[in-house]
C-alpha cells in the first residue's frame, strides 16, 4: 500500500516552518488592536475561605483603572468546561462568590488602560476573607469530617450514582483466592504543570457588526467559543474565534479560562481587551495534571500470569474537576495496561481537594497508570523470578481479547512492539518469544 | 558510594482518540483559479504539525503535489466544526474528514476534467504531480490548474468538497464500566540506561531507546519529533516536574522556570527509537495517532532502571534526588535487619 | 519619574523611543516597535524566548531597561534573513526540525547566532552551554543542538568558499 503513496509517508518540511525560524508566525499576543485595555486578576491569596466583602474603592482610584468585574458581572456565572457533552453539575465560579476553595481562585477582574495600572489597582483590592480549614490529600478529603469542598456535600465527583468510576470483569476477589502470589504496590505521583512557553492567553475585540472577535491559543476553539456562550448567555453567533496557532499546550489549553472574562469585559468597555497569563500564573493558577495515588494489587500464579487485578486510583481533581472525571474514566478503561487478564476490578476517584483545578494533560488519566502497571509489572516479575520481558510477553494482550471494559482488542502489537525493541537495543528474546504474535487466540488456547 | 548503572524497560499501549462525547471533527476544501487547494478547518497545530500533515492527506487524497495545498485553520467564522486538538485525535478525526471532503472534491474536479477531455469520469486518473490523464491515453491530459481555471471562467461550477467524521457518543455502563472510549490503540515500548550516584542520589539518563508503533505515518520525520520530544517529557516528569514539591502539603510552589526544575539541554541523554506501522482500519491512510504517547513509556522505565540499578524500588514521581538517597538509606538498614526498603508496602 | 527619550539602532534601523523609567528593552520592542519576533514566554529572566543581541551579545531583553540599549545596535531575528534567503541557522532548523511550536524558536536562533558569530567551529558541549538559559518544551533539545552544530558546518563552508 505505501508504495502507491505519494506523498502521505513522507517527511516533508513543516509548512509553518519558516513562518517559525523567521518570527513571523503570529502568536496570540503578537497581536494589538488601537485603544486595548488589559485585564488582570485579584486572586485568593488562600486555600479556602468565606469572602465576606471586596472594596474596591483604592483600586478605583489608580489612574488608568476602568472597570472592575465581579460575579454579579458575569451572566451565567457557575459552570463546568464538559457541560457541553453532559457533564454536570455546573460546578465551577467564572468569578468567586462567597467562598474561594483554591490559592488563586479569581474574585476581581480589573480592567485598565494598560498592564501597569491593571496590576497596581489589582495590587489595591482589599478583600475581607473568613479562612476555613482546607483538605489537600486525596484519601484525607474522603474521610468522614473533612472539610468539604464542592457545593454538594462530599468530596467525589458522581458518576451515576457512584462516588468512582468503576470497572467490573470476572471475579477478582475468587481469582485472588486460588493465586500463588498476591503482588502489592501503591504509587503516588504528583501535580506537573504543562509549562508551554507561551502562556495562555486571548484579546477579544468588538466588531463593527456587534460581535465579537476573540483571538486566542486555545486548543479547542469551539470548546472555548460554546463556553463562552454559555457563561455570557449569549449566542454563539456573536462570537467569532481565531487561533490555531499555540505555543505549546499540552492539554493545557482546552480550559476556558481566559475567553469569557476578557469577552465580558469587551463587551462592557466596547474595547478590544488583553487577558494574558502572566509566567507565575501559568505555573500556580493554571490546571495542572493531577497528582494520583493508584493502589494495585495483582493475583499471579506460579508461572507469572496474572490472573486477577485490582486497582484502585485517586486523582486529585483540586477544587474543581474541569476535564478530571473524563480523565478518569479513560484511566478506568485502560487502567489494567496492556495485558490479558481474565478478573479485573478498577474503582477510580475523582477527589476534590484546596489544591489549584486539575485537568487534562499530555497522557490523560493513562501516564500515571502506565507508571503504576509497569513498575508493578517489574515487582510481579521480581515475585515470581521471571526478566521484565517475559513477564511483559507472557501476559502481553492480543487481538480478540475482551479487554477489562468489554471492548474487543482489534489493533493489538505489544508484542511486534516488544521484539522490535529488544532487537533494537540487542536484548535477545527466548525462541517462543520471538515466535509470539498478536494474532488471535486459537481456540482452547495456549 | 558509587555510581551504579542499570535499564528499566516497559512496554504500553495507547488509546487515541475519545468519543464518551461524541468525537466530531469537519473539513471543507475548494480550489481556487489558480488552481490550489485551500482546506478550512477550525482544528489547532499545537506544534505538532498538524497543518503540515493535513496538506500531504489531502493532497494524498486530490492527487495534487502537497506544495498545492494549503490549509486556512484556525477561525470559527470559515472553518467548520472541530472539537479541538486532544486526545491524540487531531490526526486521526480530522484527517478522516478531509479525505472525505477531498474525495468530493475530486470528484468535481475530474468531472469537469471529463468535459474538457470529452473523456469519461472513469478514465480518468491523477498522477500527484499536478496532471488529470486519460487512463491508457498518453498525450491526453490536462493541467489540474487549467481545470480549476476552467472550472470557474468556462463551465461556471465549483470546485469543492465538504468532508465530516465522527464516532458516535458512547455511554459507559457504570456498574460494569463496559465502554467504547476509543478508536484505535498505539503501543511503544522503552528501554532506558540511567546511572545513580549513590553519593548525591541524582539520576542521569544515559539514554532512552523505544519501538513504537502507531499505524500509518504521514510524516516519519514529525513522528520522530514526537518521540524524542516526549521522551524528554517523560524524563523530566520522571525525575524533575512537580507544581507542589512536598505534595499534599501545598506550600513551595514554584512560581516561574527557575523554580520549577525541568532537564535543559545538557541533560538531554541519547534518544533513539525505530517505528513499526501497522495501519489502523479507522484512521486515514491508517494513522493511529502519536501526540500524547511518547511521553508514558519513558516514566517507568527509568522508574524499572533505578531499581536495575541501585535495588531501590521507587513508587512516587518525580523521583528527587532525595528519594534515592532515603530509598539506599532504608535498603541499608535492611540489609542490616531494619525495615523493608520500599516505599510501598510490598 | 519622568519619561526619557532613548535612541538606539535595531539592525540598521535608527529609533526613538518615549519611555518610563525601567520599561524593559522587551517591551519597547514588542509593543511600541513591533518587534514581535521578541518572544514573552516569562518575563523574568527564565525562558530566553525573548533572546536578542545587543552589539552582538546575546541579551534577554526582558531583563535590560532599555536606557541600557542607549546609542547602541540590537539585533532581532527579524534582522537575520535576507527577503529571499533563510540565515544557514534558519535553515538548519528547518531541516533537523529543531522546533515544533515555534515559540521558543527565535530565543534558540538568536543564542545560536550569538554563538556561532563567537565560535565558529564549537564542540557540542559549548553549543548545549550557549542553550543552556533558554526553554524548550517540545523537542527535547537535540533537535536543536544537532541544527546548530550543522550550521557552523554550513557557515565554515561558506567562509571558506569566500576565501
Amino acid at each position: 500500500m505505501t508504495a502507491d503513496l505519494h506523498v502521505v509517508g513522507r517527511s516533508v518540511p513543516r509548512s509553518d516552518g519558516v513562518g517559525h525560524v523567521t518570527g513571523r508566525t503570529l502568536f496570540t499576543t503578537d497581536r494589538s488592536f488601537p485603544g486595548m485595555l488589559h485585564l488582570k486578576v485579584v486572586r485568593s491569596p488562600v486555600h479556602h475561605a468565606l469572602v465576606r466583602g471586596i472594596d474596591l474603592s483604592e483600586a478605583e482610584r489608580v489612574p488608568g483603572f476602568v472597570r472592575a468585574l465581579t460575579h454579579v458581572d458575569v451572566p451565567h456565572n457557575v459552570y463546568t468546561i464538559l457541560g457541553l457533552i453532559g457533564v454536570e453539575p455546573e460546578e465551577e465560579f467564572v468569578l468567586a462568590e462567597d467562598r474561594v476553595r483554591y490559592k488563586g481562585e479569581p474574585i476581581v477582574a480589573i480592567v485598565a488602560e494598560t498592564e501597569a495600572a491593571a496590576l497596581e489597582a489589582v495590587a489595591c483590592v482589599r478583600l475581607d476573607l473568613e479562612e476555613l480549614p482546607a483538605v489537600f490529600d486525596v484519601e484525607e478529603a474522603l474521610r468522614p469530617g473533612a472539610p468539604i469542598v464542592t457545593h454538594w456535600g462530599n468530596n467525589t465527583f458522581m458518576y451515576e450514582g457512584h462516588p468512582c468510576r468503576r470497572v467490573r470483569f470476572g471475579d477478582v476477589e475468587a481469582a485472588f483466592a486460588r493465586a500463588d502470589h498476591i503482588v502489592e504496590g501503591v504509587y503516588n505521583t504528583k501535580p506537573i504543570e504543562h509549562a508551554p512557553t507561551e502562556t495562555t492567553a486571548c484579546i477579544a475585540v468588538p466588531e463593527a457588526n456587534g460581535r465579537y472577535a476573540v483571538y486566542t491559543n486555545t486548543q479547542a476553539l469551539y470548546f472555548s467559543l460554546d463556553n463562552t456562550a454559555i457563561i455570557l448567555q449569549v449566542p454563539g453567533s456573536r462570537l467569532h474565534f481565531i487561533g490555531g496557532t499555540v505555543g505549546g499546550a499540552f492539554g493545557g489549553k482546552v480550559d476556558v479560562i481566559v475567553e469569557p472574562l476578557a469577552t465580558l469585559a469587551a463587551m462592557k468597555t466596547g474595547r478590544p481587551v488583553k487577558y494574558a497569563f502572566a509566567r507565575w500564573e501559568e505555573m500556580q493558577v493554571s490546571s495542572t495534571r493531577s497528582a494520583w495515588r493508584i493502589y494495585v494489587k495483582d493475583g499471579v500464579m506460579r508461572d507469572g500470569r496474572i490472573v486477577a487485578r485490582k486497582v484502585t486510583s485517586y486523582a486529585d481533581s483540586g477544587a474543581y474537576s474541569r476535564q478530571t472525571p473524563y480523565a478518569l474514566t479513560k484511566h478506568a478503561a485502560n487502567a489494567a495496561g496492556p495485558y490479558a487478564i481474565p478478573n479485573v476490578s478498577i474503582d477510580a476517584y475523582c477527589v476534590y481537594t484546596n489544591h489549584v483545578p486539575s485537568s487534562a494533560m499530555r497522557g490523560f488519566g493513562i501516564t500515571m497508570a502506565s507508571f503504576a502497571i509497569e513498575v508493578q509489572m517489574d515487582r510481579i516479575a521480581e515475585a515470581v523470578g521471571l526478566d521484565p520481558w517475559s513477564v511483559r510477553f507472557l501476559n502481553a494482550y492480543r487481538n480478540g481479547d475482551m479487554k477489562p471494559h468489554r471492548k474487543r482488542a482489534e489493533d493489538a502489537t505489544l508484542i511486534e512492539t516488544m521484539q522490535a525493541a529488544a532487537a533494537f537495543v540487542g536484548h535477545e528474546l527466548t525462541p517462543e518469544q520471538a515466535a509470539m504474535t498478536s494474532d488471535p487466540r486459537r481456540e482452547g488456547g495456549e | 558510594m558509587a555510581k551504579l548503572r542499570g535499564t528499566g524497560i516497559a512496554a504500553v499501549n495507547y488509546p487515541t482518540g475519545m468519543n464518551l462525547g461524541g468525537d466530531p471533527s469537519q473539513a471543507l476544501i475548494h480550489a481556487t483559479t489558480s488552481g490550489s487547494f485551500v482546506v478550512t478547518l477550525s482544528a489547532t497545530d499545537l506544534g505538532q504539525g498538524l497543518r503540515t500533515v493535513i496538506a500531504q492527506i489531502a493532497a494524498e487524497t486530490l492527487g495534487v503535489g502537497v506544495d498545492d495545498v494549503f490549509i486556512d485553520t484556525a477561525d470559527t467564522d470559515t472553518g467548520p466544526h472541530d472539537m479541538g486538538t486532544f486526545a491524540s485525535r487531531a490526526t486521526h478525526r480530522v484527517g478522516n474528514a478531509v479525505i472525505a471532503a477531498a474525495k468530493e472534491a475530486r470528484e468535481a474536479l475530474l468531472e469537469v476534467a471529463a468535459e474538457e477531455l470529452e473523456a469519461s469520469r472513469d478514465d480518468l486518473e491523477t498522477d500527484g504531480l499536478g496532471n488529470i490523464r486519460v487512463r491508457g491515453a498518453p498525450g491526453r491530459s490536462v493541467k489540474v490548474t487549467d481545470i480549476a481555471s476552467l472550472a470557474q471562467f468556462t463551465y461556471g461550477r465549483t470546485i469543492s468538497g465538504r468532508g465530516a467524521w465522527m464516532k458516535p457518543r458512547s455511554a459507559v455502563d457504570p456498574e460494569t464500566g463496559a465502554m467504547d472510549p476509543d478508536s484505535t490503540e498505539a503501543h511503544a515500548c522503552t528501554v532506558a540506561e540511567v546511572e545513580v550516584d549513590t553519593e548525591t542520589g541524582v539520576v542521569t539518563v544515559i539514554s532512552i531507546k523505544s519501538a513504537y508503533e502507531v499505524g500509518r505515518q504521514v510524516n516519519p520525520a514529525l513522528v520522530h519529533g514526537q518521540i524524542v520530544g516526549g521522551a524528554w517529557m517523560g524524563m523530566s516528569h520522571a525525575l524533575y516536574e512537580t507544581t507542589t514539591p512536598y505534595y499534599p502539603d501545598p506550600g513551595h510552589r514554584p512560581k516561574d522556570f527557575s523554580e520549577y526544575l525541568m532537564p535543559g539541554a545538557h541533560e538531554t541523554p541519547e534518544i533513539d527509537c525505530v517505528v513499526l506501522e501497522y495501519p489502523s482500519s479507522n484512521g486515514p491512510y491508517g494513522v493511529k495517532g502519536i501526540g500524547e504517547m511518547t511521553a508514558n513509556s519513558p516514566i517507568p522505565a527509568i522508574v524499572n532502571a533505578i531499581y536495575h540499578a541501585t535495588g531501590v524500588r521507587i513508587d512516587e514521581l518525580p523521583v528527587t534526588p532525595e528519594l534515592v538517597l532515603r530509598g539506599l538509606e532504608a535498603k541499608e538498614r535492611h540489609a542490616s535487619g531494619g525495615v523493608t526498603p520500599s516505599t510501598a508496602g510490598d | 519619574m519622568v519619561s526619557s527619550i532613548v535612541s538606539f539602532q535595531v539592525g540598521d534601523r535608527e529609533v526613538e523611543v518615549l519611555v518610563a523609567p525601567m520599561t524593559t528593552l522587551q517591551t519597547v520592542l514588542r509593543y511600541q516597535l513591533g518587534y514581535t519576533a521578541v518572544k514573552e514566554g516569562c518575563r523574568q529572566g527564565g525562558c530566553g524566548s525573548c533572546a536578542v543581541l545587543v552589539d552582538g551579545e546575546p541579551v534577554l531583553s526582558c531583563l535590560l531597561p532599555v536606557e541600557d540599549v542607549a546609542g547602541r545596535r540590537v539585533t532581532t531575528l527579524e534582522a537575520l534573513a535576507e527577503p529571499d534567503a533563510l540565515h544557514p541557522i534558519q535553515q538548519a532548523f528547518i531541516d533537523h526540525l529543531a522546533f515544533q511550536c515555534g515559540y521558543c524558536t527565535p530565543g534558540m536562533v538568536m543564542v545560536s547566532k550569538a554563538l556561532l558569530d563567537r565560535d565558529p567551529d564549537p564542540s557540542r558541549a559549548e553549543i548545549l552551554d550557549a542553550l543552556a538559559g533558554n526553554v524548550c518544551r517540545c523537542t527535547g533539545y537535540a533537535p536543536i543542538a544537532e541544527a546548530v552544530a550543522d550550521a557552523a558546518r554550513v557557515l565554515a563552508s561558506r567562509g571558506a568558499q569566500s576565501r
